[in-house]
């Protein structure tokens, strides 16, 4: 029996009222709500304050490098298809330093949950612009405000045909922990951008803002249209939709690469003797 | 076959076939169990340009480049520089359609290649056909391994393209089957001994890391280093293997680095541009103690340098690289046959001590072709040094970074029901997470981890002496110069030169007492293929013996055994 208490509680290092705290109550009401246990569970990050995130919950951890949060996961998966995988890394992780391995990784379409702490600012670095801040966003490095537009992470992904999109916000556990337990369920890459406040470093896109501006996407919003998901991804004003924006069914790189037949590559046998008959092709 | 010894080279544009001829060549050589070393030298393009393909045929193994030529197939008009390296009895075939070039009288044949394969009922496109009849005529060897051959190539759905094939090669044997002088040297006729193996550089590590039980091997194509995944990759359904050609070099290592953390034997393979992007998923390798085999199949640089050339500039760099203090491996193989058994010690090492192990080749083995009596399979054992999942249930509280005296900690892998596994690039305590306690923790890692290095060093293997027993001249080598230096130093002691060669095929960790010989050495000369003199500069960080004579190459070609010998003369001349 998986509870809360499987997971434990740690200090963290992140500050007081903080948005990661909102996101760990959801990622392990998630895991609890799915009867997860820690043992299969491999939790990959970057680095960053989101990308600490696995250091406090019990599970498997690889925190690799910054941005390569998502191929450590890839390969995590690849080898060994049995353990659950999921990325839980910041905006500047995975649309800044890693961008390449987001889009590279929804074309492969493996069986990842990545979920980003999308607070619009580098914020373990002390306050600079991300891939997603608003335009005119000031910084102290960029103090005649953002010029670059900015990702629109969402938009990107169903563009490249990713299988699971969706969006909730860090002060909605319930929904962001639905949103997870979705992402964990879909066979094949899961995107869920998770807005989140930062109490240090973004004064504008704050708790009441994104609380004001999250609205929930209602039942006859159908997440099997792309174009209509595409249009609904673009919306970022008084309203910022939250919920599942996409979805299809494409089969996953395990299938797609005939992974599922044998076990796991982490347990295949190995046979150096088993290369004699190639050798003779050498002949 | 005493006595043989014979270079045939195929020089051409890209394009031409040279590869196909050269390829068929030596494959009909080592069916009729001749000895065969095969090497290319390439520009980086797909049509033009002048490339030339080198079979070497001894009657013993051979592993370097000769600088003369008894056979020249010249296609193109820029071959005529090939003609300076023809001897008194050298023959020249040639197409004086495709090559304007005026090889000397009385041992030159011209040979309309396309009009030879048309007139035969073939196509232009079998014009290789009659290059590689004209040059098996010459030789007089069995015409009926290169007919083997076709039909094999072709398979049963190309039935009627080899046997149309095998017709024009038969036109092209035609023409020059006794049409020159005999002579007994390039007579292959009693050739027929045991098959041999022939096999390139690229395959014997593919072949290494199948047997090495690699299961994941991610990579991002670049040039020489793109045969092994080629190879794996015909190979992953048999073998159960996984070739992912990823997004870029950064995410082949991390997603290697992912694989190896799950529990899976992975690698990863580029040239000098793309292993310096992987440098900062190397530091990672050695922080987290995940196992990993790098192959840098080395090509001359800086940056994009020469593509399809070889060198053997990045030694230091693969020793160095990598922020922060870590043990790792280099391994350079000497020869193709050594790459298959460095790759197999890489994967082991990579586990015993879980650190990043690099294998250090170059295009000059990458691309060439070996053949090879036989590979000793049967004595390779593989040990993974990862815990049970009844050892983990005995332990009890698992600690995967564990301070231990050997600086080894107990590996376990994800997904035992034991044991959580927290790997952590971030400094951290014994249990994987985050730490910033400076005073004992930060310190007691550190040591840790380069602790290793005591246990690994002691895996390296000595040089390889070769020559002269405790000779007093003495040539210091390292990875793929050893086929050459081998001969230089056969060629010098035939003249009563006194040479020994101490050959290192182990670079780094570089132990200490393998350098005794410099101790009763009056005359030691480093040859590389690099400006700087890199292994020397190790050896004197190593041993503080500084070594002033040097022979270094670095125009993007292999050496021959004929360049050290005149080289190594210089420097006697000029030492007195």
């Amino acid at each position: 029996m998986v509870d809360l208490n499987t997971f434990g509680k740690f200090e963290t290092a992140w500050c007081p009222g903080c948005g990661n705290f909102g996101i760990l109550d959801a990622v392990k009401d998630a895991l609890v709500k799915m009867q997860l246990d820690p043992h299969g569970i491999v939790l990959v990050s970057g680095i960053g304050q989101a990308a600490k995130l696995p250091h406090y919950l019990f599970s498997n951890v690889f925190n690799g490098l910054h941005g390569r949060a998502i191929p450590a996961a890839t390969g995590i998966k690849i080898a060994n298809r049995k353990l659950v995988v999921i990325v839980t890394s910041g905006d500047g992780d995975i649309y800044g330093e890693g961008g390449n391995h987001l889009i590279h990784a929804i074309r492969r379409n493996i069986d990842i949950t990545v979920i980003v702490h999308n607070n619009q600012v580098y914020a373990l670095t002390k306050g600079q612009a991300s891939p997603t801040s608003d335009l005119g966003f000031v910084t102290k490095v960029q103090p005649r405000g953002v010029i670059d537009a900015p990702v629109h992470p969402l938009s990107l992904a169903i563009a490249l045909g990713a299988g699971f999109v969706a969006r909730s916000f860090a002060g909605d556990k319930e929904h962001l922990s639905l949103m997870i337990q979705e992402g964990i369920k879909h066979k094949g890459f899961a995107l869920i951008d998770v807005l989140q406040w930062c109490v240090t470093f973004n004064k504008k896109n704050n708790f009441m803002w994104y609380k004001q501006r999250a609205s929930k996407l209602g039942p006859d919003y159908d997440p099997h249209d792309k174009i209509k998901a595409f249009e609904k991804s673009l919306e970022w004003g008084d309203k910022i939709p939250v919920g599942i924006l996409y979805k299809n069914g494409r089969p996953p790189y395990e299938e797609a690469r005939g992974l599922m037949k044998d076990e796991p590559l982490a347990e295949r046998p190995i046979n150096p003797q088993g290369i004699k008959p190639i050798l003779k092709e050498f002949l | 076959m005493n006595n043989l010894d014979l270079s045939i080279k195929i020089s051409g544009e890209a394009g031409q076939g040279l590869q196909t001829i050269g390829g068929l060549l030596s494959k009909a050589f080592s069916r009729k169990g001749l000895n065969v070393f095969a090497s290319q030298a390439l520009q980086s393009r797909i049509r033009g340009g002048h490339n030339w393909f080198q079979v070497r045929l001894a009657d013993r193994q051979v592993l370097a480049p000769v600088d003369s030529t008894d056979i020249l197939v010249a296609l193109d008009k820029e071959s005529a520089c090939h003609l300076k390296e023809l001897k008194q009895r050298s023959i020249v075939i040639f197409d004086s359609t495709l090559a304007a070039i005026e090889p000397p009288k009385g041992r030159k044949l011209d040979i309309p290649l396309e009009k030879t394969a048309k007139d035969a009922g073939g196509t232009k496109l079998m014009s290789s056909a009659v290059a590689v009849g004209a040059v098996l005529g010459i030789l007089e060897l069995d015409i009926n391994v290169l007919f083997d051959l076709l039909r094999e190539s072709f398979g049963a759905k190309g039935k009627e393209i080899a046997e149309a094939n095998i017709k024009v090669a038969q036109a092209g044997y035609n023409l020059t089957y006794r049409k020159i002088p005999r002579n007994k040297l390039l007579s292959l006729n009693n050739a027929n001994q045991e098959k041999k193996m022939l096999v390139g550089g690229s395959e014997a590590v593919a072949l290494g890391a199948l047997a090495a039980g690699c299961k994941l091997i991610s990579a991002y194509p670049m040039s020489p280093s793109t045969g092994i995944m080629t190879y794996l990759a015909s190979k992953e359904d048999e073998f159960g293997i996984v070739v992912e050609q990823s997004e870029d070099e950064i995410a082949s290592i991390n997603i290697a680095l992912g694989a190896s953390f799950a529990g899976a034997r992975a690698m990863t393979a580029s040239s000098g541009g793309g292993f310096a992007l992987m440098v900062e998923g190397l530091s990672l390798s050695g922080m987290t103690e995940t196992p990993l085999v790098i192959v840098d199949a080395q090509r001359p640089g800086p940056a994009t340098g020469l593509p399809t050339r070889s060198a053997q500039e990045d030694l230091e760099y693969a020793i160095f690289t990598g922020h922060g203090e870590t043990p790792r491996a280099v391994l350079a193989p000497r020869s193709i046959e050594d790459a298959f058994y460095a790759t197999i010690k890489a994967f082991d090492l990579a586990e015993k001590y879980q650190i990043p192990v690099i294998i250090l080749s170059d295009q000059f083995i990458a691309d060439s072709l070996l053949t090879i009596d036989n590979l000793d399979v049967d004595n390779i054992k593989i040990e993974r040094h990862i815990l049970s999942n009844e050892e983990l249930k005995n332990t009890g509280d698992y600690k995967r970074y564990q301070i231990t005296k050997s600086g080894i900690s107990p590996r376990a892998l994800p997904g035992n029901p034991h044991g959580l596994v927290v790997a952590d690039s971030d400094e951290h305590d014994e249990e994987g997470h985050i730490t910033e306690d400076l005073d004992y923790t930060r310190p007691e890692m550190v040591k840790k981890r380069n602790r290793k290095n005591i246990g690994l060093l002691k895996e390296m293997s000595a040089p390889l002496y070769y020559g002269l027993k405790d000779a007093r001249n003495i040539l210091v080598g390292w990875g793929s110069t050893f086929g050459a230096l081998k001969e230089a130093v056969d060629i010098l002691n035939s003249e009563n030169g006194k040479v020994g060669l101490a050959h290192f095929s182990e670079v780094w960790p570089l132990n200490n007492k393998y350098f005794n010989f410099l101790k009763k050495a009056k005359f030691v000369c480093v040859v590389e293929n690099n400006f700087r003199g890199q292994f020397a500069r190790l050896v004197a960080a190593t041993t503080g013996k500084i070594i002033e004579n040097r022979i270094n190459k670095f125009n993007g070609l292999p050496f021959s055994a004929q360049e050290i010998v005149k080289e190594y003369k210089k420097i006697r001349k000029k030492n007195g």
